[in-house]
């Protein structure tokens, strides 16, 4: 069961990155990004995460995806053009990719065995439920980083106001 | 023949998805009924009355004319997003049911009958289905290559991503009193004294029950909160260029979002499947239970229903400005009042 | 090869290949795509890839904070796609195009 439910949802993540690759618009590339996001979220839940799959799709899907479709539907600027710069990319940027995946697969392949296995069977069941484990550590031990993310979160409110605005018509 | 549990799980399951899919189509499409036969009698006429006895028969007339329509598109439409758009619309709305408990927890070899899917964080489940049909909208405005259907659908996508915010704010304070996100267990922790337990009167909870109930009217576009969909304004905004099908889709799943929104508030503040009269009416056995408790769940639903209609013949519409700073400016720290507040009496009567 | 499945488990290895996977899509997609609304998309890929695997541990040494820390990655996402998609749309009121390869002067 979990075999299952990690290969399809495995396969529609990996489908959606290349999606979001091989696209020309960029709203089709947001659209893949959100399916990417979505099989994520399901794959946190089977990890026995279920707040962070919830606040992943609240958050993550829900909110900041939807200012990114925003935001290409009012520029609206187009399909992307093949200019010189992306021609040249395409040589540094495919072997760039696979060589960080190669030594990245490297590393986990060789520790495989240490790392062990996650099935729906061995999740452990613990006393409290995910949410209170997590309210537990993030309002007691991590207090002080909790309050200086809602000053951060001000902080980008104002500064993304003040960009985006309109130029005063003098 | 000898099932295991898991094929009985599976099987029942399946059975009750099928059920329930069943009952809520068939439900919004009285519902339309009901709204155009309640805003009819409020306004001193008769609604509709000519298909069949009392006009019951008219969800099947309409049925029937909007499958025949024809299916146009217009040309230079992005075809797969405007095909996608209606799908997700009417998805996310149906999707909410699956997490919502009917009536009394009663168990039939190991299985719920009255829950599709007893979720832990059931209530984040309905609020991301949420957060998650907002692209339904945003999507069919862009695709119809229209400029109003594109302002209507971007004013409709900013307000619903305005008011989820008031929303989930106002849901934190029954969350604090039931102790956790299960909606079994809302539900479980209003059913001790009958209507004194209820959310809304012994919980303390009616300021968040008006919030959640305004913020719920502009989630589903509803009046007075329909600026994005109504007649006199931006032509129909996002489904301008709809026609048939599609249209439809877009119908059931305003009507179905409808019946999402009155689910969860029966569930949150009104008790859910529990009789307003406590304990005091209990007899028979698990079956006579259950067929009691789904009676005053869809007693309660069919009361939410009411005032939806009520409301919208009864009160003008907001302008877009007015809307905005409405759920910015005073539902969100009316909320946030609200959530301070219930964790101070909480505490306080934690300490005593 | 230890990614073998035993009785329907999966290997956390697993987990981690595909968050590798994701995040070399991800600088693929950074280094290949011209317009910057993309380029930014890619961004959150690669976080994205980056909370997969910090789940991924957090369940295999039954840690919560991992998830804490994935919470507060989520946090600073939404921060800087705020305030990065307002300067994009600053440059776009300037400069009329979203190609990087006719943002390199600094005028004005």
């Amino acid at each position: 069961m979990q075999l299952a439910l990690f290969i399809i949802f495995a396969a529609l993540a990996i489908a959606g990155a290349l999606n979001l690759l091989l696209q020309k618009h960029p709203i089709n590339s947001a659209l893949s990004l959100v399916v990417v996001m979505l099989s994520l979220a399901v794959l946190y839940w089977s990890l026995g995460a279920e707040f962070l799959a919830a606040a992943q799709v609240i958050v993550y899907s829900g909110a900041i995806m939807v200012l990114f479709v925003f935001v290409i539907m009012l520029l609206n600027a187009g399909e992307e053009e093949h200019t010189t710069g992306s021609r040249a990319a395409y040589f540094a940027g495919i072997p760039g990719a696979l060589a960080v995946f190669c030594l990245l697969s490297f590393v986990f392949l060789r520790e495989g065995k240490a790392l062990g296995s996650v099935g729906l069977s061995t999740a452990p069941v613990g006393a409290m439920s995910n949410i209170a484990e997590i309210s537990q550590v993030l309002f007691t031990k991590l207090l002080l980083p909790f309050e200086v993310t809602s000053i951060l979160i001000l902080v980008a409110i104002l500064g993304a106001v003040v960009l985006a605005r309109k130029e005063e018509q003098q | 023949m000898h099932l295991t549990d898991f094929q009985t799980f599976l099987l029942l399951s399946l059975l009750k998805v099928a059920v329930v899919l069943v009952i809520t189509l068939t439900a919004v499409a009285y519902t339309v009924l009901l709204e155009r036969k309640v805003i009819g009698r409020m306004q001193n006429r008769w609604g509709p009355s000519r298909v069949g006895p009392f006009g019951l028969l008219q969800p099947l007339a309409d049925g029937i004319k909007l499958f025949l329509k024809e299916d146009l598109t217009p040309l230079l439409v992005e075809r797969p997003l405007f095909l996608i758009a209606p799908i997700i619309a009417l998805t996310c709305a149906l999707v909410s049911i699956a997490v919502v408990p009917f009536g009394a927890i009663t168990l039939y070899k190991g299985v719920d009958l009255f829950e599709v899917a007893n979720v832990n964080v059931g209530l984040l489940v309905i609020l991301g289905i949420t957060s998650i049909g907002v692209y339904g909208i945003a999507l069919s405005g862009w695709s119809s290559n229209n400029k109003f259907a594109l302002l209507g659908s971007l004013r409709a996508t900013s307000q619903m991503i305005s008011y989820e915010l008031a929303l989930g704010l106002s849901l934190v304070g029954v969350v604090l009193r039931a102790g956790s996100l299960n909606l079994r267990t809302i539900v479980d922790s209003q059913s001790a004294h009958g209507a004194l337990s209820w959310n809304i009167f012994g919980g303390l909870q009616f300021v968040a029950f008006f919030i959640y109930l305004m913020s719920a009217y502009a989630e589903t576009n509803r009046s007075p909160f329909d600026l994005p969909e109504a007649e006199s304004e931006l032509v129909a905004g996002y489904h301008t260029e709809y026609s048939s099908m599609k249209f439809a889709m877009f119908f059931m799943a305003e009507y179905a979002n409808m019946i999402t929104v009155s689910c969860v508030a029966t569930l949150m503040f009104f008790g859910g499947a529990s009789s307003p009269f406590g304990h005091l009416t209990d007899f028979g056995g698990p079956i006579a239970m259950g067929l009691q408790s789904i009676f005053w769940f869809v007693f309660k639903i069919f009361a939410f229903l009411f005032l939806y209609i009520w409301v919208r013949s009864t009160l003008p519409r907001f302008r877009y400005d007015q809307l905005m700073s409405f759920g910015w400016k005073f539902l969100m720290p009316v909320a946030i009042v609200n959530i301070i507040l219930t964790s101070l009496a909480m505490a306080l009567h934690a300490r005593v | 090869m230890n990614l073998t499945a035993i009785n329907g488990e999966v290997p956390i290895a697993a987990y981690l290949i595909l968050g590798a996977i994701l995040f070399s899509i991800g600088i693929g997609a950074f280094l290949i795509k011209r317009n910057i609304i993309s380029i930014f998309m890619s961004i959150e890929l690669m976080l994205n890839a980056v909370n997969l695997t910090f789940v991924a541990f957090a369940h295999h040494w039954h840690a919560v904070s991992g998830q804490i820390f994935v919470f507060f990655v989520m946090v600073v996402a939404a921060a800087e796609a705020a305030v990065g998609l307002a300067i994009i749309i600053a440059i776009f009121r300037t400069r009329k195009t979203l190609n990087v390869d006719q943002i390199n002067l600094m005028q004005n």
